[in-house]
């Protein structure tokens, strides 16, 4: 299985990010890609900020440990993870899933998968900025009962 | 000896502080190494590193029970994950 984990400040480019996945081999039939966008969550307060911190070192081995587990439980030929970090703003891309298999159940499965462990095990975490003062997000139960329905 | 103490997110802004180095004689459990901290820092750092919602890393892997870590380690504290 081919892997790419990124973590960076600059925005991804769909096409290019595909096209990689891609060109990894010619018995990839279904590729499957997610893209989390910044939501407008605050629409009466001007300015909004999303900012993204993270644990350097820890986040790249939690999605790599997280790709693997995918891996283990679908057929995966190939695996790209970006998530952005630093200040976003509405209408942004943050996060970006693209998983390759022979067949689509796997990369559909797969691509799902990554997405609800992501959020729940990836140590990222988003602060809003807004007019009106700063707030720490905090966790969604229904992320933690999508991560735990894998079993 | 010396462990590497790091704090994030809204736990890291509580304490002020992202990183500490702390000394300690051989090697000493997570749940010592609090109380040595909360000794050095404020007792109120005990309160904050044992709130239920706070997770610990040692080495960048999540602990669920406590562990003893020795000279060179990197200990993290910090919320439940927010990303995606």
């Amino acid at each position: 299985m081919e892997k790419k984990i990124q973590v960076q400040d600059e925005t991804f480019d769909l096409r290019s990010e595909y096209d990689e996945l891609r060109s990894v081999s010619l018995k990839i039939g279904a590729v499957v890609t997610f893209t989390g966008t910044v939501r407008d969550l605050n629409e009466d307060e001007s300015v909004q900020v999303l900012h993204l911190e993270h644990y350097p070192g820890m986040t790249e081995r939690e999605l790599d440990k997280i790709i693997d587990e995918a891996a283990r439980r679908w057929d995966v030929i190939a695996a790209t993870v970006i998530h952005r970090i630093g200040d976003l703003y509405p209408g942004d891309e943050i996060v970006f899933v693209g998983m390759a298999s022979q067949h689509r159940g796997d990369a559909f499965a797969a691509c799902s998968f990554v997405m609800d462990y992501l959020k729940t095990r990836a140590t990222f975490w988003k602060k809003e900025k807004t007019t009106e003062g700063e707030r720490w997000l905090t966790t969604r139960e229904s992320d933690e009962i999508a991560a735990d329905a894998w079993g | 000896m010396t462990v590497k103490i790091v704090f994030f997110a809204n736990l890291r802004e509580a304490l002020g502080v992202d990183s500490v180095d702390l000394h300690i004689s051989g090697s000493s459990s997570v749940s010592a190494l609090i109380a040595q901290l909360a000794d050095q820092q404020s007792p109120e750092w005990l309160e904050m590193l044992t709130a239920e919602n706070i997770r610990v890393a040692v080495n960048q892997d999540m602990i669920n029970e406590d562990v003893d870590v020795v000279d060179g380690d990197e200990v993290a504290f910090f919320p439940p994950v927010t990303g995606g």
